[in-house]
């Protein structure tokens, strides 16, 4: 039932990409509240997972920026 | 003898102040253009899809940004760091472009587009509306600021934390395709995650929380 601060930062980090199930929550929240130390965390980790997405960031694909290289080379 | 003596003390002095007036470009940065892709495709690429709205021409932007780089390499004072001096090439591709697209014929005609691109689709504004790459123009400056600011942070990872990171975060894929990608199990990935967070939240930490 409960688990450990590892167990708990890893459950955090599955949330922030919807991929925690039901049952993990639940022990979670059972651990964030005696836990002050992941509780700061959950805390600043949903911060980040909202500023990415504020952000809106942009990245070249992996071929893309083969291509880019490729061509990059030739000018060397 | 003492003359002599006083005359190298001095020089050696005076060399210290000359170099600190004006640094030894062996000493301070260095050019790696073999690195460029790598490190910084994604962090000047974000810059110009800010600015040009629109990531085909962002990308030949960056690609441009590189092989000007490469072109006036010799010129590098190296008192700026590589970031630095490849963000300054690229602000002025930015301005080239839009001197390219504003000249001549851009003049002469009353243009109604909200696009770069005139004859693709998506001229009407309703169009737009659900594209990812479209900015809502609310608050777009301080996202902006902090689209780099995180791309930086990004650029101070470990270079597989940064690929898993911006793949999982940014990309969305789903973590067994990218271990399928990169040929790590789960808790490898998921090992990486919380590092490549955590170095990010103490990396924001000052500016952004």
């Amino acid at each position: 039932m409960m688990i450990s601060c590892d167990e708990a930062a890893h459950i955090c980090n599955k949330t922030q990409y919807k991929e925690a199930s039901l049952w993990e929550k639940i022990k979670l929240r059972l651990h964030v509240v005696v836990c002050a130390t992941c509780a700061k965390f959950a805390k600043k980790n949903r911060q980040l997972t909202s500023l990415c997405e504020k952000a809106n960031l942009h990245v070249l694909s992996q071929p893309e920026k083969d291509q880019m290289k490729k061509r990059l080379e030739k000018e060397y | 003898m003492l003359l002599k003596t006083i005359f190298t003390e001095h020089r050696a002095i005076l060399n210290s102040l000359f170099l600190h007036v004006f640094p030894n470009p062996m000493a301070a940065h260095k050019l790696h253009p073999e690195n460029w892709v790598d490190q910084y495709a994604d962090y000047l690429f974000n810059y110009a899809v800010a600015r040009v709205n629109d990531a085909e021409i962002a990308k030949d932007l960056v690609q441009e940004t590189f092989f000007a780089g490469l072109k006036s390499a010799k010129n590098y004072k190296g008192d700026a760091a590589e970031r630095t001096w490849l963000i300054a090439i690229l602000k002025r591709k930015v301005i080239d472009h839009y001197r390219k697209i504003n000249s001549k014929k851009g003049k002469a005609e009353v243009k109604v587009n909200y696009s770069a691109q005139s004859d693709s689709e998506g001229d009407w504004l309703e169009e737009r509306v659900a594209d990812p790459f479209g900015q809502g123009g609310d608050g777009a400056i301080e996202n902006e600021e902090l689209g780099l600011a995180i791309q930086e942070c990004i650029t101070k990872l470990p270079k597989k934390q940064a690929l898993v990171f911006k793949m999982k975060t940014v990309q969305g894929m789903e973590t067994e395709d990218i271990c399928n990608e990169l040929g790590i199990n789960p808790s490898n990935l998921w090992v990486m995650i919380h590092r490549a967070r955590t170095a990010l939240m103490g990396c924001l930490n000052e500016n952004w929380f």
